[in-house]
């Protein structure tokens, strides 16, 4: 058994986003959803974070910051790409600044897609990264014990 | 006998010769020499005499009486030209009237073959071996250091000599302060160690600040001696015959008798202690090369302050004037502690924690119960121990980052490992549990509550030692701020240094585990020879300091655990990658430093603004105090 | 001798679990004080599993000794309160223990982890003569250090220091890391320091502060039930209501500046200190 999938602690950074997902991501937390009955904890610090919440696409200016942020992260680590500009750039993905998806930049493991992303496919989207983040520590348990 | 009197006339006779040797390895080497005599001498010392309780010896006063007082005419004529010299009237009358007190009180007493003039109890051998030990290894790492200090101060006139000669005639002094029995002798080293720390302080006498503070401690210190010189005045007034000149028997008298006496010497011993609202000097003495700070704060001159009144402590229990004397100590712990917080000169930082943990003993003192007086002996060893190493260490710190600024000392550990390494000794010896001052904390604690009002000590107490963790421990936090491998720095530190700095922090760890061995056969026999009781630490609370102690030193032993297979993330800078040296992506790509800074408060802590609250409630206390001394005498 | 050791064993097994029980209540009852359902209640022993199933990463290697010695000297001074020693060297063990933690924070070197670490020295500087006082009015009262004499006292020494009782209750919310005095480190997340003090903590490092955390608690909650030791139940009772307190206050207020919280809790220190020892030195 496994505890990471009982207590998966967010992260979220918001990479050039509208706010909409961002908003919708605070959501989850509220009353209506209640992220926290899943163990779910808002940290607000990557070095406490299991999953990692990216919202809006990637520009030049974050650019740097979502890679030292999941660099920071300590294994076994998870990305979730909530709402379409974080999957691909969205309607933003041909201007001058936006380099594109957050899988750009750093590799993605759950893609939600929306324009807002709904607080109950940003559940669905976690609880699928759990699934993940369970393999992703059983590889690297199995690894430690050789 | 003999070796009271060599402890005494070695050191001076020693001094004399280094008045004439020259810079050179040869002085160097004799310097080495003469230390480790007295440190064997010391030792030797504490083996003939640790069980043998209290033994007093009889030396023909008259004559030595009389060179004494020639001295004392001969030392008085010094600084009244100097006072001249330099406009110092006000020291100038202290002097004369001091000297007119001492000469009057002495035509009063017909000295009658006055005997028992030495005398030697565990506790003197206590101090001596604080003096002997301690004050040698000072003496031992000046060597070196003030070499480098005239290699850094090319354009001061080199002194060294005299320096050399008047460490030695310092150490001279203290021995005879705690070896006399008879208070004129007593008296009369006293005020050598006056003089030596004032010449010692304006060592840089061409510098205007220097002299300024030098004969500002000089000041205040006269009007110590003044207070001790009175009480010379009473003897004769009321005594003439001489018996009460000899501290045992007025210790004797009692509380009916000796309360004059004892509140005068206090009053003395507040001073030279650098007691609230005398504090200053002992600051002002900072600008001394650091030996000399290291001198005045641990082994001597200010030892000699709380010595005395640790004396006297048996008249002072459960009297007015004995409470006053602690609230006067309660206060300044409490108020010195909190201005070390707004303090970044590491110097100073030590300066007012001194004046801070000194107000602890002296408020142990003025309780004067068994188990108050049994905390404030062990106060004054750890404290000496620890303050020594630290500011010798903070000495060759200062001479190799080029400042003795906190701030300056960040991540220490990394660029001078050895040196920080006992830093953080020393430091941790100053507050933390199991180090030694805690048990003394432990044990002034248990003696405060069991005196009469002593809840009001009990709460100076209890806040004062909240703000020593304060300060200490941002000061233990810089030195292990390391962000990055520096190139190590340690590579030029002399012989000398290593030799007084490994010695202290071996000494302060031994302290730290055989503090029981300390306490049982030195402490507790003065004690019993006093009271007929005394304190313990209780056995279970002695096997949880054991384990305490033992744990914090197999602790670091985890490292070897904790340096492997761990992966280095990279440090949080708000998401901006930050190098590994701690420099960060700025604005418009820019790498900037990141810099950490502790906190000072100073707008709470101020120096200026506790020390004025803290001058003002001592001198009130005092004032009190000698309220009640002349009614008292009216009386 | 042997009933002491079985204490403190029992402490030290038992205590990160009723501590975790505790933790879990309170994010329970926190959770429906906000209209919500909250987590499992032994979600704090999740988390702290969870830590240790993650990698062993830290910023430099040396923060892990530090750390460890934190929750070292939390165990003993935990072991030594519930084996009935002198409660000042427990004091004393519990100060050591923080200053470890905040030497760890120091270690870091990194900007969130140094700003928390001067703000938790704020808060032991703030709590300490509340600590200290309250033992001198354990001794006062019953002329004893020893936590077992304090223990056995016939009567509830609460009657005695009422005073000092308040101020204990008015530091655990400092202790505890409760709003308002989450000041070094918070159980929330968007605060401006990040996560103050534990930043720079990941995985099992920061699974060790935990895991002191929860052993600090029921420590914490044991000085509060030892002012009614007479009447265990009872006394139990006023640790309840004392923590549902923590947890409506910790709900329902924002946090202050530090300058607040070191005058408040100086000056609480203060008046029930002078007064309550006042009244029992003169009685």
């Amino acid at each position: 058994m496994s505890y990471i999938t009982k207590s998966p602690w967010i992260i979220h950074y918001d990479g050039s986003s509208c706010n909409g997902c961002d908003i919708e991501v605070l959501a989850c937390l509220t009353p209506l959803y209640d992220l926290e009955r899943f163990g779910i904890v808002n940290t607000g610090n990557p070095k406490h974070a299991d999953v990692f919440l990216v919202t809006g696409g990637i520009n030049a200016q974050s650019e740097a910051v979502v890679k030292n942020t999941y660099e920071q992260m300590p294994d076994p680590k998870v990305v979730v790409a909530v709402g379409i500009c974080a999957c691909t750039g969205g309607v933003f993905r041909e201007c001058y600044n936006i380099i594109g998806g957050v899988d750009k930049v750093i590799p993605v493991d759950v893609y939600v897609p929306g324009c807002a992303a709904r607080p109950e496919s940003i559940i669905d989207g976690v609880v699928r990264a759990l699934g993940i983040l369970e393999e992703k520590r059983a590889k690297m348990a199995e690894k430690g014990g050789k | 006998m003999e070796l009271l009197v060599f402890l005494i006339l070695f050191p001076a006779l020693a001094a004399l010769v280094f008045c004439i040797l020259p810079n050179g390895r040869l002085r160097d080497t004799i310097v080495v020499l003469v230390s480790a005599i007295i440190i064997a001498v010391t030792l030797y010392l504490f083996v003939m005499f640790a069980g043998a309780g209290t033994v007093y010896f009889d030396i023909e006063s008259g004559m030595i009486s009389q060179i004494m007082t020639g001295l004392e005419i001969i030392i008085s004529a010094g600084l009244l030209y100097l006072a001249a010299k330099y406009r110092q009237y006000l020291i100038a009358g202290l002097v004369v009237v001091q000297l007119g007190v001492v000469l009057y009180a002495e035509s009063l007493i017909q000295e009658t073959a006055a005997l028992n003039n030495l005398f030697i109890d565990p506790f003197s051998i206590i101090m001596a071996m604080i003096i002997g030990i301690i004050g040698s290894l000072i003496c031992v790492y000046s060597v070196g250091y003030m070499r480098d200090y005239h290699t850094h101060h090319a354009d001061m006139p080199d002194k060294r000599r005299w320096f050399f000669a008047l460490l030695f005639v310092f150490l001279a002094a203290m021995f005879g302060v705690v070896f006399s029995n008879n208070l004129f002798w007593l008296f009369f080293f006293w005020e050598v160690t006056t003089l030596c720390s004032f010449l010692l302080i304006g060592y840089n006498w061409g510098d205007e600040q220097t002299r300024k503070n030098a004969f500002w401690a000089l000041l205040l210190n006269l009007v110590g001696g003044l207070g001790f010189a009175c009480t010379f005045a009473w003897i004769g007034l009321t005594d003439p015959s001489g018996g009460l000149i000899m501290m045992d028997t007025l210790l004797a008298a009692g509380p009916a008798v000796a309360m004059i006496p004892a509140a005068l010497i206090g009053f003395a011993g507040l001073t030279k202690a650098a007691q609230m609202p005398f504090s200053s000097w002992l600051v002002g003495a900072m600008i001394a090369p650091t030996p000399v700070s290291a001198l005045l704060h641990s082994s001597t001159m200010v030892k000699a302050g709380v010595y005395v009144i640790v004396r006297f402590a048996p008249i002072y229990n459960v009297t007015m004037v004995g409470y006053l004397i602690s609230l006067v100590g309660g206060v300044t712990f409490l108020l010195a502690s909190g201005i070390a917080i707004s303090q970044s000169n590491a110097k100073k930082v030590l300066a007012y924690s001194t004046i801070a943990n000194l107000g602890l003993v002296v408020a142990c003192a003025g309780i004067g119960s068994y188990a108050a007086v049994w905390a404030a002996i062990l106060l004054i060893v750890f404290h000496a121990i620890a303050k020594s190493l630290l500011f010798l260490s903070v000495g060759t710190v200062e001479h190799k980052i080029g400042s003795r600024d906190i701030e300056d000392m960040t991540g220490l550990l990394g660029r001078m490992p050895k040196v920080a390494v006992m830093m953080i000794i020393g430091i941790a010896g100053m507050f933390l549990a199991p180090f030694g001052m805690l048990i003394s904390k432990w044990a002034a604690l248990v003696a405060f509550l069991d005196a009469p009002y002593g809840f009001i000590l009990v709460l100076l107490l209890a806040f004062g030692s909240a703000v020593t963790v304060f300060f200490w421990t941002k000061w233990l936090g810089k030195l292990i701020e390391v962000a990055w491998k520096p190139e190590p720095l340690e590579v030029k530190i002399s012989n000398h240094e290593y030799g007084a700095l490994v010695p202290l922090t071996v000494l302060m760890v031994a302290v730290c585990i055989g503090f029981p061995l300390l306490s049982s056969y030195l402490v507790v026999p003065y004690v019993f020879g006093i009271y007929g009781m005394t304190a313990t630490l209780g056995q279970a609370n002695m096997i949880i300091m054991v384990m305490m102690v033992f744990m914090v030193l197999v602790m670091p032993l985890t490292l070897l655990h904790f340096r492997k297979d761990r992966k280095i993330l990279p440090r949080y800078v708000g998401g901006r990658p930050a190098t590994s040296d701690m420099h960060f992506k700025g604005s418009i790509g820019v790498q900037r430093p990141v810099a950490l800074g502790n906190y000072y408060l100073a707008n709470y802590f101020g120096e200026q603004r506790l020390s004025h609250i803290g001058n003002g409630v001592c001198i009130a206390f005092i004032a009190l105090m000698l309220a009640g001394i002349l009614l008292g005498v009216i009386a | 001798m042997i009933t002491e050791i079985i204490f403190a064993v029992g402490f030290i097994i038992l205590a990160p679990f009723i501590g975790a029980l505790i933790g879990g209540m309170d994010r329970k009852v926190t959770a429906r004080m906000q209209g919500r359902v909250g987590p499992p209640v032994l979600q704090p022993l999740y988390d702290v599993f969870k830590l240790f199933e993650k990698e062993k990463a830290v910023v430099r290697n040396e923060v892990n000794f530090y750390i460890f010695s934190y929750l070292i000297f939390v165990v003993f001074t935990g072991a030594l309160f519930f084996s009935g020693s002198d409660i000042l060297l427990v004091i004393f063990a519990l100060t050591l223990a923080h200053a470890f933690l905040i030497l760890g924070a120091y270690a870091t070197t990194s900007p969130y982890s140094h700003i928390g670490a001067e703000r938790e020295l704020l808060q032991l500087m703030a709590v300490e003569p509340m600590l200290i006082l309250a033992a001198a009015g354990f001794y006062m009262a019953t002329g004893s250090f020893a936590v077992k004499d304090i223990a056995l006292w016939p009567e509830p020494l609460f009657m005695t220091i009422p005073l000092l009782f308040v101020g204990i209750v008015f530091v655990l919310t400092i202790k505890l890391r409760k709003s308002p005095f989450d000041l070094a480190t918070s159980h929330h997340a968007h605060q401006e320091l990040v996560k103050g003090l534990t930043t720079e903590f990941a995985g099992p490092t920061l699974g060790m502060v935990e895991i002191a955390h929860l052993y600090e608690t029921v420590f914490f909650l044991g000085l509060v039930w030892l002012f009614f030791a007479s009447m265990p139940w009872v006394g139990l009772l006023v640790v309840i209501v004392v923590y549902f307190l923590e947890i409506l206050i910790d709900n329902t207020t924002t946090r202050v500046r530090w300058q607040v919280m070191l005058r408040s809790a100086w000056l609480v220190a203060l008046v029930a200190g002078a007064i309550n020892l006042g009244v029992l030195a003169l009685l």
